[in-house]
């Protein structure tokens, strides 16, 4: 850290020089860069980004605090290495003066580094793995992390009556995560968990695994997997005949992601899920935005990552009215730590110690509303959850 | 952690597993088989062999959840509907290029990989497509103690019998005698009178409405999204490489073996998980370079 | 999959020529083909002039040359001896995270781990070339490259104590270069630093290519068989060039660590081996310079279509690759194919 504390003087000396002492300016427009997976196996994490973004900018006006806002998207495909090319070229080139989306925990993190040598906010919409914002101190979150969420459906399960867990993740960064936080939390409950599986990423068929599960009859199984994955996973423990079998499916809500969640069908309704977010929150608040969403975007229903965007475009313009239109990153961040405000997911802010997002976790369980459709509908609340992996509960 | 090892020696639990297996790879087989004759016989790679695949998943789910049709009824659509594209697109692309080298194939067909992804998204959108089996498909059955999923008997039957008529057509039809011999001596045939061209496309065209059949079925199974033909396009390879490229028997043969091996290796050695397949792949081509069955 | 006959002359020996004669022939054609000319000189300084005049684009053009590079080592195992690969990734990326690994835990001096890099993926090539050898068509060859790639892949991702896993290699820090040059955002020594190695590297490669050696593997290429009993030792010298190839694809690995201080599973990703085959036979086949303008092209039609529309632009790419290849791709490349004749000294 020596090293890159010596440099960082070299940097912000050459990063002033390019960008031309733009702080006070005020009146230029301030360029916001979007750098999202357009395309690839993850675009639509990258299109509901944009999309309640664009919808945000669209609602409150592209001009906050005498700066004009301009958003400017760019596709990284989900690859890491483009993600930091693309956010540097955004920085000395475009002069972009904040850096926003990042739809998976590796891009979010390789571009870290360079939020902190260019000092330029990072505005985290969709990565969840808790480290990400200890990696800069420039990085906040306007998504959520997987302990977040966890943490709170092991509590949840154990106070409802179940003891032995089979735990069942995508083998990849978040997955490990997410059982390693249920595994622990569950524990110290007294809880046991019987087996863990892991699922290879790119994994077609999960006979081998539910079959595993149904031989242990545990009473529920946990899953996290990627959220395109959560559906073939349903429908194959439905067909296996393991709702019948009195095994609980519990779940992170990327499983029943709003998204999609309206053509997984009736297997769906098996699920009970935690999650920060869902498209069917009752509040004013979540009704405008889901009926805004809609209007703008026929067909799509706005899923967490939409929510994630829209938050982190909110977290950006009231930390500019803050600063009064100062957009020197410095200032920016510090502004935005501790700022609080009325989500469509509910009461959420900004920890001024991690940069990470404080917001309630609910459970839900998915239901068929009167217009036919599936929704996850929230029936229990544990409020302002702060990441557990940071805040050491 | 684990426990429960005791209950992993049960026969009937193998069968099951047996069965998983065996129905992952007919899907397999019936989604590769057009490659591994355009490929095989034909000698032409063609990368964009999923994207036929995708046009039938997508026929499937778009019928089914925009037109209300039942599963049962979309299916001649999975088939007919990327067969006709198929045969298009033979006559008036792909003929083209039977006689360039197979890097300028490669290129060509990846280009179309690339269009027909693209394509996709933007008509209908980046999300899973998903649909709901009739209700006759789904949940399982007990024969002689062994738990069978419906859906997985279904497909184990479907894909065999078009095994079984794929071989016949092949082995035992005028039409097959033709395509081998237009296969073999593209001039000898032409001299002989047979209309190698209208052979060719007819050939092209029932390799991909195969793999649009296997797309619908794969929807349920392997999930169906605008990355469909680049995520599977190396399992086709995997299978018409193993098998070899003498025939169908092969590529049905290595099919069924790698479907097995996956679902078994999953379940009794979970930590080998993703590798299976490419060890096995890897062993298998050591073994025998020219795949199971060579030409 | 050879792709190109035109032949130099002054491999197969004329009957009823004196020894002497050939010897002097055969040197005399060999000194032909490996000299320089003006075509060349400018791509050069083209480049050169590029890192000067394009500061706003060093970031890009530093991919565009580690691709350039990546796509060059692959030429040299499937242009001049004929062997498809769909598992150079592989090599490019155990390059990539020694590179990176070495920059943790030993030393964070470029050059260092830029070598080091490289030997680990050569290391790999020699061990797995044996592979290659084995009696059989193409698509096996391709297959089993692939199936290499997709073992370290996965290896990559159980092994998260080592390599992060899926969240990447954290702490990636490259020292300056000659402890004078700071790798800077803009890319400016990062750029300079890739096209420095990359033009080492070419030169290197060019040698090689124009040597006996390079002549004998063309010779094997054509025909194995015929290479065989003209006594070329086939075997080793695969396995020789392979080993090569290996260690320049881990080179260019080690280099996009370096550059973006970051090393994530995308560099052993099936993608990798597949776009940079894309590359090279986009460029041309077999004439070293085919993998750096396949590399140019390919790179700066995604940045101009992606910017235009991020969703969408691989449809272009995709009709342009189509496209091309209905043209047809020797048209295309007629240009400079014909230049490089012209080069060669008008052997045709």
């Amino acid at each position: 850290m020596k090293r890159r504390d010596v440099l960082v003087g070299a940097m912000l000396a050459a990063t002033t020089m390019a960008t031309g002492l733009p702080a006070l300016a005020g009146g230029e427009p301030l360029k916001v860069g979007l750098i999202l997976p357009m395309s690839g196996p993850f675009a639509s994490t990258g299109r509901e980004i944009e999309a309640a973004a664009k919808l945000y900018v669209a609602e409150h006006g592209a001009e906050v605090a005498g700066r004009e806002i301009e958003l400017v998207v760019k596709d990284d495909a989900g690859v890491a290495d483009t993600t930091k090319r693309l956010a540097q070229e955004l920085i000395v080139r475009d002069k972009a003066e904040v850096i926003a989306g990042f739809g998976l925990t590796p891009l979010a993190l390789a571009a870290a580094p360079l939020a902190t040598r260019a000092k330029v906010p990072e505005i985290v919409m969709a990565a969840a793995t808790s480290s990400i914002t200890e990696q800069s101190p420039f990085v906040t979150r306007t998504s959520y992390t997987t302990p977040q969420v966890t943490s709170k459906i092991a509590e949840w399960a154990k106070a409802n009556g179940i003891s032995r867990v089979v735990t069942l993740v995508s083998d990849y960064g978040p997955g490990i995560d997410a059982e390693k936080t249920f595994a622990q939390v569950f524990d110290d409950l007294g809880g046991e968990v019987v087996d863990s599986l892991r699922v290879p990423l790119a994994n077609p068929d999960f006979a081998p695994f539910l079959q595993k599960v149904a031989d242990l009859k545990p009473d529920a199984v946990f899953v996290f997997v990627p959220s395109g994955v959560g559906a073939p996973f349903m429908k194959q423990f439905v067909e296996r005949g393991l709702d019948k079998s009195g095994i609980k499916l519990i779940a992170d809500g990327g499983v029943t992601d709003d998204d999609i969640l309206n053509s997984m069908g009736d297997p769906a309704l098996v699920a009970i899920t935690g999650f920060h977010y869902s498209a069917a929150h009752d509040s004013e608040a979540n009704k405008a935005f889901v009926e805004a969403f809609q209007k703008a975007n026929p067909g799509m229903r706005p899923n967490f990552m939409a929510v994630g965007g829209y938050d982190g475009m909110a977290l950006l313009y009231q930390a500019l009215e803050k600063t009064g239109g100062d957009s020197d990153g410095t200032a920016l961040i510090e502004a935005m730590k501790g700022l609080s405000w009325e989500s469509p997911r509910g009461p959420v802010s900004i920890d001024p110690e991690t940069r990470d997002i404080v917001q309630n976790v609910y459970m839900r369980r998915v239901e068929r509303g009167a217009d036919g459709e599936l929704w996850n509908v929230e029936f229990e609340t544990f409020e302002a959850v702060k990441d557990p992996a940071k805040s050491g509960s | 952690m684990s426990t429960a090892t005791t209950t992993t020696r049960d026969p009937a639990l193998m069968l099951t597993i047996l069965i998983d297996g065996i129905a992952y790879g007919m899907l397999l087989f019936v989604l590769a088989s057009g490659l591994a004759v355009t490929l095989g016989l034909m000698n032409f790679i063609n990368l964009a062999h999923g994207a036929f695949a995708l046009m039938g998943g997508y026929a499937t789910a778009l019928l089914m959840n925009r037109a209300g049709l039942p599963f049962l009824a979309t299916l001649p659509f999975a088939f007919l509907v990327p067969a006709l594209i198929g045969a298009v697109a033979e006559r008036t692309l792909y003929v083209r290029l039977y006689r360039r080298p197979h890097l300028d194939q490669v290129l060509f067909s990846i280009g179309l990989v690339f269009m027909a992804v693209t394509a996709a998204d933007w008509l209908f959108g980046s999300q899973q497509q998903l649909i709901t089996l009739p209700a006759w498909l789904q949940g399982r059955f007990e024969l002689a103690g062994v738990a069978i999923g419906r859906y997985r008997a279904f497909l184990i039957l479907v894909c065999a019998a078009l095994v079984v008529g794929l071989q016949f057509v092949l082995t035992r039809t005028r039409f097959g005698a033709r395509l081998r011999a237009a296969v073999d001596d593209q001039r000898a045939a032409r001299g002989l009178g047979i209309n190698v061209g209208v052979i060719f496309a007819s050939t092209f065209a029932v390799g991909s409405g195969l793999a649009g059949l296997g797309g619908a079925l794969g929807v349920e199974i392997l999930g169906m999204d605008p990355t469909f033909p680049l995520k599977f396009m190396v399992y086709f390879l995997i299978v018409v490489t193993v098998g070899g490229t003498a025939g169908l028997t092969g590529p049905f043969l290595a099919a069924l073996i790698i479907g097995v091996a996956d679902v078994a290796g999953k379940y009794y050695a979970p930590e080998l998980g993703a590798f299976m397949i490419y060890l096995l792949m890897i062993v298998i081509l050591i073994l025998r370079p020219q795949g199971l069955i060579a030409r | 999959m050879s792709t190109r006959t035109a032949f130099s002359p002054g491999t197969v020996p004329l009957r009823g020529a004196a020894p002497t004669d050939l010897q002097a022939r055969a040197l005399r054609d060999l000194g032909r083909t490996g000299r320089w000319r003006p075509a060349e000189a400018l791509f050069w300084l083209a480049a050169l002039a590029s890192f000067f005049f394009l500061p706003d684009q060093h970031l890009l053009l530093t991919e565009v040359v580690i691709l350039g590079l990546f796509a060059l080592s692959l030429d040299l195992v499937l242009g001049y001896a004929g062997i498809v690969s769909l598992g150079h990734g592989a090599f490019f990326g155990l390059g990539a995270y020694v590179a990176g690994l070495v920059s943790i835990h030993l030393t964070g001096e470029p050059l260092t781990g830029l070598l080091l890099g490289g030997l680990a993926a050569g290391v790999l090539g020699f061990a797995t070339a044996p592979l290659l050898l084995l009696r059989a068509s193409d698509l096996t060859r391709l297959m089993v490259t692939l199936g290499i790639a997709m073992l370290l892949y996965e290896a990559a991702n159980k092994a998260a104590w080592l390599t992060g896993g899926a969240d990447g290699l954290q702490g990636v820090w490259i020292d300056p270069l000659f402890g004078r040059f700071e790798f800077d955002l803009f890319g400016t020594t990062a750029y300079g630093y890739a096209l420095a190695v990359t033009f080492l590297l070419f030169l290197i490669a060019r040698r090689i290519v124009t040597s006996p050696y390079g002549l004998s593997l063309r010779a094997i290429r054509d025909n194995a068989l015929r290479a065989n009993t003209i006594g070329v030792p086939v075997g080793r010298r695969l396995v020789a060039i392979y080993t090569l190839s290996a260690l320049y694809a881990g080179i260019a690995g080690a280099l996009l660590a370096q550059t973006t201080m970051f090393v994530s599973l995308d560099v052993l990703a099936f993608h990798r081996s597949a776009d940079v085959l894309l590359v090279l036979v986009l460029g041309g086949v077999g004439y070293l310079y085919g993998g750096l303008i396949g590399a140019i092209v390919f790179k700066l039609l995604q940045d101009v279509f992606s910017t235009i529309t991020p969703e969408y632009w691989m449809f272009w790419i995709g009709l342009v690759l189509v496209v091309i290849v209905l043209i047809g791709r020797d048209r295309i490349n007629a240009a400079p194919l014909a230049l490089w004749h012209r080069i060669r000294g008008g052997a045709k």
